[in-house]
């Protein structure tokens, strides 16, 4: 549902990914840490999953996120609540991360994309 | 009767008749003018379909030679993700978002905003400063091509729903409100012809029972008319002042009775 305005407060990108593709990220320059929140999150292969989607929900909720970026080999494991997450902001995209390579096929926009071309 | 399919329930009458029509004008107005959105929506959103296509695969490439160039950092500096983690502190990248209007539809498109300065000024203060600058270039352009994917992705997500909506729209009026209107027009019109008719043999029947009655009258004055002559024939001998008035009185209250049994059929 594409209902919630744009909002000048959103501003910012968030991440959620494994330690390279964040650290890359933060270098570029997108991180905001304040006392009680930072707009990333680092998974490492033993983190859970609860986690993950905890850390996707939080993004997914705030006022002031208009990207949010997250690794695909990351969004392959919450990929029940990627799925479902239909809403324009903030927007969602899957990126590749080093050690995984971009696979088109299973992302969930360019896999509505395909289907719209494919009909 | 025509009202087969489904109608709105309204009273058969020439102002209900007038009022639908009305509306269904309307409705096959709004219909057109839907579908052309709807036409020239898809055509902005078969265009940013391709376009997200290819932006899509050229991030992987991207992001690839980004991935790369943190791998050189990580060779000439040493692990340097923990150092980094901590010293993010105020984000230097970030996005606007702008408004454009495609025929009434706001799709936004976000912006990069960079404002000068880090929070790493001593990352790679050691060995490997180039390295991490130049990591730091590269990672900033992906996250350019990034943040434009996001905003055409964005503007895919949003057209599609609004698409989506406009066709059921369209659909919704084509095959709902103008049937419906038609079938209401076919009703009024059925009913208002039959009301016609219904008045027609109305009129008919007055006239006969009408025309039959004037007969009748006519016929009773007429009958009355004789016998009266005949009385006033047989009483002029007698004595035609005195009793005249008499007579007369008879004569209505006798017509009165006469009428009365007559009205009955």
């Amino acid at each position: 549902m594409a209902t919630n305005k744009p909002s000048k407060d959103r501003n910012l990108l968030a991440a959620i990914g494994d330690e390279d593709t964040i650290t890359g990220l933060l270098l570029a320059g997108i991180g905001q840490v304040t006392q009680d929140q930072k707009n990333f999150f680092i998974v490492e292969p033993k983190t859970e999953v609860q986690s993950i989607e905890a850390a996707f929900g939080e993004y997914t909720q705030r006022e002031d996120i208009a990207i949010l970026l997250i690794n695909q080999h990351i969004a392959e494991r919450i990929r029940p609540a990627v799925d479902k997450y239909q809403q324009a902001f903030p927007a969602l995209l899957e990126i590749p991360s080093k050690d995984h390579p971009y696979d088109p096929s299973k992302d969930s926009v360019l896999k509505r994309v395909q289907k719209l071309f494919g009909e | 009767m025509s009202g087969t399919g489904p109608r709105e329930s309204v009273f058969p009458t020439r102002m209900a008749l007038t009022n639908t029509k009305t509306r269904l004008k309307g409705a096959q107005t709004g219909h057109s003018l839907l579908a052309k959105k709807r036409d020239a929506l898809t055509t902005r959103f078969r265009a940013i379909l391709r376009k997200v296509d290819e932006a899509k695969r050229k991030m992987g490439r991207v992001m690839q030679l980004a991935s790369f160039s943190l791998a050189e950092v990580t060779y000439a500096t040493g692990d340097i993700a923990y150092l980094v983690q901590q010293q993010a502190k105020s984000a230097s990248f970030k996005v606007r978002a702008n408004q454009e209007n495609v025929s009434g539809v706001v799709l936004p498109t976000f912006e990069v905003d960079r404002v000068p300065g880090t929070d790493f000024n001593l990352t790679g203060l050691g060995r490997g400063g180039q390295q991490v600058l130049r990591s730091k270039e590269i990672y900033a352009k992906a996250v350019e091509t990034l943040v434009e994917l996001a905003s055409l992705q964005t503007a895919f997500m949003i057209l599609d729903e609004v698409i989506r909506a406009t066709n059921r729209r369209v659909n919704a009026i084509e095959h709902v409100v103008i049937p419906r209107l038609d079938n209401t027009i076919k009703y009024i019109i059925s009913e208002l012809d039959e009301m016609d008719r219904e008045e027609f043999f109305r009129l008919k029947k007055v006239q006969g029972k009408k025309k039959r009655d004037a007969e009748a009258a006519e016929a009773k004055r007429n009958a009355e008319l004789t016998e009266q002559s005949l009385q006033s024939d047989s009483t002029v001998s007698t004595g035609q002042s005195a009793e005249a008035p008499l007579e007369d009185d008879s004569t209505t209250v006798d017509l009165l009775s006469s009428k009365d049994e007559d009205v009955i059929f």
